[in-house]
Order: structure tokens, then sequence, then C-alpha cells
């Protein structure tokens, strides 16, 4: 076991795949002298060079479709978005060519890119860069969408998702960068298939990813001490989603609480409800629950950003209520 | 073709080229006919009046070269060699079809031809060919992809962001700009305040040229130096004036230009006039004409039997090609629980 | 020269209609390959309509201003020197593809008549309890009916709710079991108790029957002074019948030594009225039919003596069959109430267990049990010789407030007779359903 912090985590996984596969390189605004906008690749142009640690203008349809074209043309890139909010600018790019064209040419063109990029709220930076839409882009068929909550997953997702035959976004949340965290040095890979159970539990089960699995951990360790015994699952994958774990978890708690930094309206928190109910509405015991983003664009002021977001005071009173609708509050 | 210049010209070159320009003709004719008939369907964009523009690129081509193209791209994937009969069963929407039917008349995808692909959004396919050419460059593989697109895809923003990174990262990219006057039934001047789209390049400290899209000899000639400077690592920006003489997308009311216009720029359709200037270089005469006629229906017609004769893919295998089958080692067993 | 019928062409892919605008030509006329002939007006306005053929126009079919469907022929054409293309072509124009002509419309209903309102909402919609999918699901295997069931307190019935309700049921029937015989038969229908002051319903319904069984035990270890009888019963010859009886059953109707002391028990209680009954209210009620609860323990623990009705009618095929429709009811859940409160004697054997014997406990308000040990071979004296014979401790508990020791005695060696001889036969599952023979009835 080591401690290191998520970037430090993100920086030695895109180091690893540097190292380990000639083909790969990356691309994104300031990430070459600058060390990237969060810092995550700090001294890797030192290391690597202009050529593999390519400085992109701002221009993000540019340079992730430079990245569609170079993954078709033999390269495994990855490409930095700064943040989520920005790839609104290269929708075109993701959605009408990273992932339709596998499809559209019959299966002759594959797309194997990798997109990194921030997500996420609560740094006060307001609406326009306060985005979480890695809910969103889960709509899309072609895509697989990734969201590393953990230390270990920050450190070793990077490599199996460049493995890919076919175009993976990863969504690192910008609280998560100073996170530090325990890294099992005997794991050397991860799969990025299946949601993992953070805390296991059998009164309830939250199912969530990114930043808000840490808030739901600390929601479930304040509810433990009223008795009630929460199962954190840390979705990991949004697309394709991993049904198995989650009804698996339905079935043992026939509870659920959604947590989603997204809009409930449309979101991630409404695919994931549909499914519970198609595959296991004989094992809910209550009406299942949302905390997610209110739908409001993301305010300046911290006090109206905090009620904006799922905190873990929300998500314990919902956990309360969900189980409240259960009839009564389980006994210990 | 050995020469570079517009004087000399082989009469095997000249009935060759003069042959797939009237095969891209006779082809797109036939599809119109049979979009009428309802074997074909979705959008169809007709290239009448552009062909001496692919051919011509073509022509300045080793096979190994790239193509991105839009969704007007039956000629240059005809030029590029894709087989005719696959694209016809792509129009028809049959596996047989260059992308197993499901991409249709704006997907048409050769990998062995390197022809990657109609791209149906406008100026979606310009950054893709960067990054062709950034992998082309990055592998050390000597290739130079062309993007053709139209002159309506100089208003988006991507045709401005890819010839930035072109030309800041000295890729071997030749844009390729069809002007034929009208962005769907946009003129150029109702929607660029600058028309002068060659111009452009200067911004990107790239280099550019005009051509007459409708002389095949003016776009080989120019074709072949772009594409030389291009394999050198600089980047090209080559503005084809021409014209479509049918509608945007199979038919439309015209109501955007005047009938008179059409008719005007149909005396310089490219076929006849090349047939001309080879004619007066004694290369070519009215005997190759008929010879060269017969070929086409044949091939055109098999292309027609072939795509008729195919398969239209079963519904079981719906969800195929969405993503790719995962190979054994990505099958790994969960093991994400280690926090 | 072939013929060639002109279809009003689609001319994009949301084209269902076109009408004819202006023909630029006339019957009689002679067209060039590409030329316009017609103006066709769509959504998208007025639109050239060229031929691919060198042609003579025979007739118009659709005059200007008229609309039809695409691939409707609007004209005759002759073909002029066509080639192998244009004859196929003609002959795909002559004979338009189905997709063309869309299906007519139906006339929409424009006013569905009304619904009986008996049909959109009946008296059970309303009735109908509000229970969480779970709840339902358990409902459905524990055989809890729902409208019995006290909803949480958001109205809506639980999972929890229903295991409780079971788990009350249980121990309601135990209860009731313990009070009277004469409760009418029924479908056990599970209604939800009252909820006793400082005491939670139990959650799990096995601890709910553990509750149940103390109950029921303490009562009657408190209430009825039990007196106990015991004796060695040679069952030789009886298990040398079972054999040979068995040689001839198929294996799904073959017979276990279980029937056979059932018979035994049945029958020899069918005659001795003190140890077949009741005792309540401080008086005994003897049964003149014998309903034979037969002790039963559950998977994963507890026990259950439901009763095999009107035992005493039943020879010993019969009783197997019926043990065998008990045993798998009270795994499945489907026992009824009279089953459970009707008993008048129980036979509670160990055999299985290894034990040798039984000092069993009545079950209230009975006023006897058997117990049975193992069968086991044992070296005896016989008519001064020492033979092995195979041997039963069959023991009787029966209560000292109706019958006393010498009667049980003779209780006991009765049934020590019936269960050493064989019984005189047994149906097979063919006779099983047939009504008890008469003279079975006391």
């Amino acid at each position: 076991m080591s401690t290191m912090t998520y970037r430090e985590a993100c920086k030695q996984a895109i180091r690893q795949c540097l190292l380990e596969e000639p083909r790969a390189f990356m691309m994104g605004e300031d990430i070459g002298d600058y060390g990237g906008c969060y810092g995550v690749t700090k001294g890797l142009l030192a290391e690597f060079g202009p050529g593999r640690i390519r400085d992109a203008p701002l221009a993000e349809s540019g340079f992730v479709g430079a990245g569609v074209g170079a993954a078709m043309g033999g390269m495994r890139p990855i490409v930095e978005i700064m943040t989520c909010n920005f790839a609104l600018l290269a929708l075109d790019q993701l959605i009408n060519n990273a992932a339709t064209l596998r499809h559209m040419s019959g299966g002759k063109v594959g797309v194997p890119l990798v997109v990194r990029m921030a997500t996420g709220g609560g740094r006060q930076l307001a609406a326009q860069h306060s985005h979480s839409f890695e809910g969103w882009f889960a709509h899309v068929p072609g895509l697989r969408i990734l969201v590393p909550a953990t230390v270990t997953d920050a450190r070793h997702m990077l490599r199996t998702a460049l493995r890919e035959a076919d175009p993976v976004l990863l969504f690192e949340h910008v609280f998560l960068y100073t996170m530090e965290g325990e890294l099992d040095d005997t794991v050397k890979a991860v799969d990025i298939d299946k949601a993992a159970i953070r805390r296991p539990g059998k009164d309830l089960s939250i199912l969530t990813s990114g930043n808000t699995v840490w808030k739901s951990l600390e929601a479930a360790t304040a509810l433990a001490s009223d008795g009630i015994d929460v199962e954190v699952v840390d979705l990991r994958v949004l697309r394709p989603l991993d049904d198995e774990t989650i009804m698996a978890s339905v079935k043992k708690t026939h509870r659920v609480l959604v947590v989603d930094e997204g809009w409930r309206s449309g979101g991630i928190s409404a695919e994931l409800f549909a499914r519970v109910c198609e595959q296991a509405f004989d094992e809910l015991d209550a009406a299942p629950m949302r905390v997610c983003t209110a739908e409001v664009p993301i305010p300046y002021p911290k006090h109206l950003e905090d009620a904006a977001l799922p905190q873990p005071a929300t998500i314990a009173a919902a956990a309360r209520q969900v189980l409240g609708r259960s009839g009564r509050m389980p006994r210990a | 073709m050995s020469a570079d210049d517009a004087t000399t010209l082989d009469p095997d070159d000249a009935r060759r080229l003069y042959e797939q320009m009237v095969l891209i003709r006779r082809f797109e004719e036939r599809c119109v006919e049979l979009y009428g008939q309802g074997h074909i369907r979705g959008f169809m964009h007709l290239y009448d009046g552009q062909e001496a523009i692919a051919v011509g690129m073509c022509e300045a081509l080793i096979p190994e070269d790239g193509i991105v193209a839009t969704y007007r791209e039956h000629g240059q994937a005809l030029a590029k060699g894709v087989p005719p009969g696959e694209i016809m069963a792509e129009l028809y929407g049959k596996q047989e079809g260059s992308s197993g039917g499901r991409g249709g008349s704006m997907h048409i995808f050769d990998t062995n031809r390197f022809f990657y692909g109609g791209n149906a959004i406008v100026a979606g396919g310009l950054p893709v060919a960067v990054g062709l050419a950034l992998a082309d460059k990055m592998l050390g593989r000597h290739r130079v992809t062309v993007c053709f697109f139209g002159e309506g895809a100089v208003a988006e923003g991507e045709f401005h962001e890819s010839l930035n990174l072109a030309s800041l990262w000295r890729l071997p990219v030749v844009f390729v700009c069809e002007n034929n006057l009208y962005a769907m039934g946009s003129a150029l001047h109702h929607d660029e305040a600058g028309t002068d789209v060659a111009a452009r390049a200067k911004g990107y400290a790239m280099a550019a040229q005009q051509v007459d899209g409708m002389d095949l000899m003016a776009v080989l000639q120019a074709g072949r130096r772009a594409v030389n400077m291009a394999r050198q690592g600089a980047p090209v920006l080559l503005e084809m004036r021409t014209y479509r003489f049918r509608a945007h997308s199979m038919f439309d009311a015209q109501s955007y230009r005047d009938k008179a216009e059409v008719e005007r720029f149909k005396q310089r359709d490219p076929i006849p006039g090349f047939f001309r200037f080879a004619q007066g270089l004694g290369v070519l005469d009215d005997s190759d004409l008929d010879v060269i006629e017969g070929r086409v229906r044949r091939v055109v017609d098999d292309a027609v039997a072939f795509a008729a004769a195919g398969h239209f893919e079963s519904v079981q295998t719906l969800l195929r090609g969405v993503v790719a089958e995962r190979p054994a080692h990505l099958s790994t067993t969960g093991n994400g629980g280690v926090a | 020269m072939p013929e060639l019928t002109f279809i009003m062409p689609s001319l994009g892919a949301d084209m269902e209609r076109g009408r004819v605008g202006a023909w630029r030509v006339k019957a009689g006329d002679r067209i060039r390959r590409g030329q316009v002939i017609v103006d066709v007006d769509t959504d998208k306005g007025l639109i050239d309509v060229e031929c691919f053929h060198d042609a003579v126009v025979q007739e118009i079919l659709v005059a200007e201003g008229h609309e039809v469907p695409v691939g409707a022929p609007i004209a005759r054409l002759q073909v002029e020197g066509a080639t192998a293309a244009t004859t196929t072509a003609t002959k795909a124009a002559a004979t338009p593809t189905a997709p063309f002509i869309p299906p007519p419309t139906p006339t929409p209903v424009r006013a569905l008549s009304p619904l009986p309102t008996s049909a959109l909402m009946s008296a059970d919609d309303t009735a109908r309890p509000l229970a969480s999918p779970l709840a339902k699901r358990r409902a459905r295997e524990l055989g809890v009916d729902l409208a019995h069931v006290r909803p949480g307190p958001e109205g809506r019935i639980t999972a929890e709710d229903v295991e409780a309700a079971a788990a009350w049921a249980a121990r309601a029937t135990a209860q009731t079991a313990a009070q009277t015989a004469a409760v009418p038969t029924t479908a056990v229908t599970v209604t939800a108790p009252p909820t006793p002051a400082g005491e939670a319903p139990p959650k799990d319904p096995k601890e709910a029957m553990r509750r149940a069984i103390a109950a029921s035990m303490s009562r009657s270890k408190r209430d009825i002074p039990h007196y106990y009888l015991w004796q060695d019963v040679d069952v030789t010859d009886t298990l040398a019948w079972l054999k040979a009886e068995n040689a001839r059953r198929s294996l799904s109707e073959r017979l276990l030594f279980a029937a056979v002391l059932a018979h035994a028990v049945a029958q020899t209680a069918s005659a001795f009225p003190e140890c077949n009954g009741t005792h309540e209210g401080g008086a005994h009620r003897p049964s003149d039919v014998v309903h034979l609860g037969f002790a039963t323990s559950q998977r994963g623990g507890g026990l259950i003596a439901p009763a095999i009705l009107n035992a005493d009618g039943k020879d010993v095929g019969a009783m197997m069959m019926a043990i065998n429709d008990l045993v798998a009811r009270v795994r499945s859940g489907g026992l009824r109430g009279s089953e459970m409160t009707l008993g008048t004697i129980t036979l509670s054997s160990l055999g299985d267990t290894g034990v040798d014997g039984t000092l069993p406990v009545i079950q209230p308000p009975q006023v006897a049990i058997v117990g049975v040990g193992r069968v086991v071979d044992r070296a005896i004296v016989r008519a001064g010789a020492i033979v092995v014979r195979s041997m039963v401790t069959v023991s009787v508990a029966a209560d000292h407030r109706v019958s006393d020791g010498a009667r049980g005695a003779r209780f006991l060696i009765a049934l020590d007779k019936a269960l050493s001889t064989p019984p005189a036969s047994a149906s097979s599952s063919l006779a099983a359903d047939a009504p008890p023979p008469a003279e079975a009835r006391p």
C-alpha cells in the first residue's frame, strides 16, 4: 500500500501508457509547458517531448477530431479536454464521428480514442464551468463512459481504456484531484466493465459515481450510527451500465437511492430507475428516490452552490425517507 | 501520365481519365433513375458537373494516399477505385455494400483503398483528415490525406480549426474545397463576407491555389503540385471553382438559382470539355466515344445487377457493429472493488 | 420497341404524393434522354422531372393539376433503341415497387363508444391494497392475503408487514389450535393481530414459530398431567408384509413404515375415546372420528403437527397418500386451517433420528400422543429361545384428567397388536380417492 493523490494517479496512468504503448500520445490544451489545467501532466513534456505531449490550440472540435483521425490511422491518442464544459465544442466529433464511424462504415473503421476530461462543480466556478455531463454522454451508443472515483481507478482505468477498440471517455471530478488515497501496489490492472461495492450494507442501495461516491460514503457513515446499514455502489462505468451488480444489490436491500451530480430530468438517474423497474421490480420494497443537482445552472455563491449539489446531509435525509417509505426504520 | 504540363497527354491516359468521368456521370444518372423507382432511399447527393475534380485529384495520388470525403462522394469513391458494385449495393442498403449497407449514399467506406468515408456533417471530416495525417506523420508513413469539402464548410469553425492545426503541425493534408457556389440553397456571397476561399489560407500560413475545377488538366496539374508539397509536410488549400448541374440532394425546386445560369455552366461541362481538349491533341476521337460508353454501360449494368442480387441484412443482427467484439484479454473479471 | 410506363417518381425520402404541374410534352412527341418532360409540384416546390430514355410519348395518363401517389403511372412511352439496361429499367418502372403506393389510410374511428364504467373501475380496484412490489411477491410466496395485512405508517404494505403478518398467523394458528377444535374448515386467513403493547411482532417467521411452540408446549406441561407408558413392539411380520407389498407396487406408490404406524394408531384410537378427543374448559370431549395429528419437523427448525382428517377411515395405502400430500403442503405453505385445529390425537415418530424411544408432550387441547422410536433388530426370548426380531419402542403419553394408566395400558396393548399384525389390505392410488369404507367408521 502506498498513498497517492488522485492527480498523481492520473499522471502515473498517462506515463505508464506512454511508456508501454509506442503508438500512444497525448493531445490537449496547455498540457505541455503549463502542465495541464489541473497539473496532471506536469513534467511529462520533459520526459516524452513535444511530439507525444502535444499542446493543442483552443480548438476542441479540431483536436478531438484529429484524435479521431489519428486513431483511425493507427495511433492510440489520449486527448485531454480541459473540462467537460468545453467538450460541448467537440460534440460533433465525439458523437457524429467517434461514436458512429464503426457502425456507419459497416465495421471497417474503428476509433480507439481515449478522451479524458474534468467534470463537476463545487468550486464556485459558476454556471459555465461546473457541468457534469458524464450521464449525458452515456446516452450515446458507441461510446464507453468511465467515471473513476478512487485513486486506484484513476491509476489504472486509463490503461485498460487505451486497449479498447472503441472510443472511451473518462470523467475526472475536479474535487478528486487533490484527494489522497491508498493505492494497492498489488493491483496491476482494473476492469472497465463492472460496478464496485464500496461499502456493503443490507438496508438500502445507493447507486452513484464519481465524487458523490465519497459524499454517499460519508452519508452512509452517519446513517450507520442510527443503525441504518447502507450499501454504496460505485457505478464506475456509466455506459454500458453493469446491470448485474446493480440488480444484485437491489435484490439484497430492496431499496434504492440514486445520487447523481447531473440534473434530474432525463438524467442517468432516470435511466437507473428505469432499469431497476425493468429488471428488479418485484424486489422493490419502497419507491426509489434520487438526489440530483437542482434544476438550475450552477450559481456562483457558495451557499447556493452547496444547496444545488448533492451533499452528505441531503443524501442521508433521502436515505431515511426511502427507509421511512418502507414502513419503518430498520431495527439494528 | 508522366508529364506535369497540360500540353502532352498519352492516349491511354486520356481514354482512362475520360472513361472515369463518364463512369461517374452514367453511374449517377442510373442512381437517379433507381431512386425514382425506390431502390435507393434517403439523401442522395449527385456530382454532375464536378467529375473532373475527383478524377484529377485521384490521378495525382498513389494508392496508399487517403481520402476523406463528404456526403457527395460517389465520384471520389469511384475515382479512388472502390468497386462500383459495392457502391451501388451500399446505395441499395444491401450487406454486400461497401459499408455493409449500414451507411448508404452518404457513408461509403473502403479502408483497402484508404477511402475514409463520406462524412455527412458539413466540415466534420476536416479534423479527421488532420488526425489521419497526424498519424501518418507520427508513424513515418509518407502518405497524403486529401480532404474534400464544399464551400459551405468554410463557414464552419471546424474549417478554421483544422487548417490551423494542419499548418501548425506541418501535416500532409490537401484540403480540396469544391466551390460549386451553392451551399445547398445558399449562394457563397449570401453566406460569406469574403468569397475568395483560397485567400483564407493566408491566415494559416498555408499555400493555396484557385483552380478551374471544370478543367481536368488544370485540376490534375494543381493536384500534383499540392500533393507533392503536402508529402513534404506543407499542407495546401485548393479552391476548385466548379458547378453542380443537379439539385443539392436528388431533387429540389432550384429556386435559389437561375435556370439560365445552370445552362450556362453546362456549356462548360468538364466531360465534353476534356474530350475536345484531347481531340485537339489528337489522343481521343469520336470512335473512342462509343467504345467507352459501351464499356461504362456494362460496368454500371453489372453494378446494378450486383446490388439487386445482394441481400438485406437480417434484423437479428441489428445491434452489430456499434462497438468491436471485445477480445478475450479485455474480459477481465471485475476487480474494481479495490478501493 | 418496348413500352415504358412513366411513373410519378419519388423525388425525396419524404415524398409520398406528387401533383402534375405542367407537361412539357404531349402525345406523339419525340423525347431525348435527359429531357425534362413534366414539372411535379411537391412540398419543396415545382421540380423538373426528366426522362432517362430516348422515347416517343404515347399517352399522358394524368392531367395537369392532379395529384397521384408516388409510383402511379403518369404517362406511357415507347422507348427507342432500348438496350439491355433500359429494358431492365423499363420492366422495373412498368411494375412500380410496392412501397410507393401508400396503403389506403383507414378511416380513423372518430368516436369510441364509451366503455361501461364497471369495466374501467371495478370495486376491486378501489379495495386494492397499496403494497410494494416486493410485498406482493412475498405475499404470494407465504400465501398471505394482502387485504388482511395492516399497512405501515405511509399506508403502503411492505415485505416486512407481510412477513410479520405471516408470523402472527403461524402463532395465531397454534393458539387457535390450543383453544378449540370446533373451527369451521376454511382457508387460512391471515389477520394482523392488534399490536401488543410493548411487544413488536417477530420479524422472522421461524422466530414466530418458535414462540408459538413455546406457548403451546408450556401450556401443555403446565395444564396437562401427563402419564407415560411404553412397550416394545415386534414388527417383524409387519415389515415382511410391507416388503412384500412394496415389491408389487410402483416406486411412486411405495409405502413407508410411517403409514403403517399412522394406520395402526388411527385404528386403535377409534376404539379408545379416552385417548381420542380434546379436553377444554374442564370437560373432555371424546371424538367419534380420528383426526390424526402427524408431527412433522420443519426444514431449518420448528415443528408442526397438522391432522390427517378422518384418519380412521383410511387404509394403509390411503394413509400413505394422505401423508405425502400433507408433507408436501407443509413445505409449500398450503395447509388448511381445519388441519391445524381439528386434531384429536397425535403421532410423533422420531425413528428416523435414531433414538430408541420418546416420551412425547401432548398437543393441547388433545388428550393423548403416541411416540415411536427406531426399528431395530434385537435378540429377544420367544418361547424359551433367543430369536432376532425387528422391534420398535412405542410410548403413549395421556392426560390423567381424562384417563388412568390402566385404560392407557389397554390402548397401548391394542396398539401393539395392531402394529405387530400385518394390515388386512392396502389400497393403491386408484382407490385412494374413493370414500372410506363404511365399516371403518365407528
